[in-house]
């Protein structure tokens, strides 16, 4: 375990290092988070009883997902891996005395958390601060910011063990990049990126609670406001278990015998 | 010890001829034709042995490396190092192990070496006074000094390479194979490198298993040199035999490329 532990540890310094990235994604997301307040204010203004959320539910759920952006951003690749795997540098790492998929998995994680880590407190305070109803509220419980931790943490295990899946199918392509696209195109639409999961109409709303997506984002963020209540929240976490293990023995396979048909070309 | 018995591997390889019809074509069939890069391949390398391994390009210099470090499967044949069969035991096997290629990197990009180093220890689980021992001494005999609390995207080739070699020795593998270690040094860095790889095999007896196509490597490391050309071992022997083969007055350079010619490789 220490050596996995370790991989992700250095993924986690080698991430800090970026202050510039860092900067610049903050004032994006500062930027983001504002006009998409605004927007949602312009509607709710206009017929606030059809609202799915209440409009401070739904600026804490806008305020949490651009302060956490990188835990859960699809496409917010490790671009290392992918390289690795195009180039034949994996072969590096098959040299160590470690599952790959180990390794792969502690440098997801330890990616993801630093580039969080970096972003998240200036927003979180700024948020804190605008007036209520378009600012971040305090969570709807103690009860409820557990839960929130907890399925956050789960929801980064989804995120990862999808991501690491697609890593795995470029064994068997030669550019995995349409399956990237696609992927994140998906999780926009299904994960409640571009609109919260409660604003889609029944159908497509239930199929995206049930698929992969409808694990990451839309669980933490609507526990931590009360819009998933306390009643509910365990069915959902449960999901995002079943996810991450089917999503991670799914990678793990193809991983598997991806290698032991890989044939690693040049000198 | 390294045992290598009747090791086949056949490449499978997509051709085409050029232009728009032709991609049109390859879509319905394909066309793929089997590249064989070893045939048979056996050979023997005892504990504490510097071996060269040489070939023109193609030959499946890295074919074999790969499969002894247990990257790559066979189609046929037994491999063992040590008693273990590379690509079946890999972990196990890996941890004995320490490989350079020349022409990657296993540093981390980012970060100090010495991040990159102590990452290793923890991956190899080296007990910190055995690593501190072999870390000690490695930053001596490669004069690593400095270049530990230094980026690696910031070093030079010739600094790099010197680290990638220590990287490969912390864990006091038995066993070592470097794939042209010293390609795009300059004379300086070279005769570093080499005068190193001595040292090692003479300090801790370790075996090495040694790639180049610098003839002067070849000659001022092994002791015994592995001829290969189109998967095939051609000739196994020492540097000297490999010079009177050739002609008079020939350097160790012109009389392999006179072999190759003779080999028809």
């Amino acid at each position: 375990m220490r050596k996995y532990w370790s991989f992700f540890k250095m993924r986690l310094m080698a991430g800090l290092q970026y202050r510039a990235a860092a900067l610049a994604g903050m004032s994006t997301q500062l930027v983001w988070g504002v006009m998409e307040v605004l927007l949602y204010r312009a509607f709710w203004l206009e017929q606030p009883e059809r609202f799915p959320m209440g409009m401070e539910a739904l600026a804490s759920y806008i305020w949490l997902q651009q302060a956490f952006l990188s835990l859960f951003a699809l496409w917010n690749w490790e671009f290392n891996i992918l390289e690795s795997v195009k180039t034949g540098a994996v072969s590096y790492e098959l040299l160590r005395p470690a599952g790959i998929y180990g390794m792969w998995m502690a440098q997801s994680v330890g990616n993801r958390l630093s580039r969080a880590a970096l972003r998240m407190v200036p927003l979180i305070a700024v948020s804190l601060l605008i007036p209520a109803p378009y600012g971040l509220r305090p969570p709807a419980s103690p009860a409820a910011f557990g839960l929130f931790l907890l399925s956050a943490a789960l929801m980064v295990l989804v995120v990862c063990a999808y991501s690491l899946l697609v890593y795995a199918l470029t064994f068997y392509l030669t550019d995995p990049n349409g399956i990237m696209v696609l992927s994140v195109a998906l999780a926009d639409l299904l994960g409640g990126a571009i609109v919260p999961l409660p604003f889609l109409p029944e159908g497509l709303r239930r199929i995206a609670a049930l698929s992969p997506f409808g694990s990451m984002q839309n669980v933490p963020l609507r526990i931590f406001s009360g819009d998933i209540p306390l009643s509910e929240a365990p069915a959902a976490m449960g999901l995002q278990g079943f996810w991450i293990a089917a999503l991670l023995s799914a990678g793990y396979l193809l991983t598997k015998t991806g290698l032991r048909r890989a044939v690693i070309l040049g000198g | 010890m390294i045992e290598m018995k009747g090791i086949s591997k056949t490449y499978r390889v997509r051709r085409r001829e050029a232009g728009l019809g032709n991609a049109l074509k390859s879509l319905v069939s394909r066309d793929d034709t089997l590249v064989p890069a070893l045939q048979s391949m056996s050979f023997t390398v005892p504990d504490g042995q510097i071996l060269g391994y040489i070939g023109p390009n193609g030959a499946g210099k890295s074919t074999t490396i790969k499969i002894l470090s247990g990257i790559l499967r066979p189609d046929s044949g037994t491999c063992t190092v040590d008693g273990l069969t590379p690509w079946e035991d890999r972990k196990k096997h890996v941890a004995r192990l320490g490989v350079v290629f020349g022409q990657r990197s296993q540093l981390w990009w980012d970060v100090p070496v010495m991040e990159s180093f102590l990452l290793l220890r923890d991956i190899y689980r080296v007990g910190e006074r055995e690593f501190r021992e072999n870390l000690d001494r490695l930053t001596e005999l490669l004069d690593l000094g400095e270049l530990l609390r230094t980026p690696a995207r910031m070093l030079s080739l010739g600094q790099r390479m010197r680290c990638e070699i220590a990287a490969a020795l912390l864990h006091g593998p038995r066993v070592l194979f470097l794939d042209e270690p010293t390609i795009g040094l300059d004379a300086v860095s070279k005769l570093k490198v080499r005068s190193f790889i001595l040292e090692q095999n003479r300090l801790c007896g370790t075996t090495v298993l040694l790639t180049t196509h610098d003839m002067q490597d070849i000659d001022a490391l092994c002791s015994r040199v592995l001829l290969i050309g189109k998967g095939q071992l051609l000739l196994d022997g020492d540097t000297a035999r490999i010079r009177s083969m050739a002609g008079e007055n020939l350097s160790t350079e012109e009389s392999v490329a006179d072999l190759y010619r003779r080999f028809g490789i």
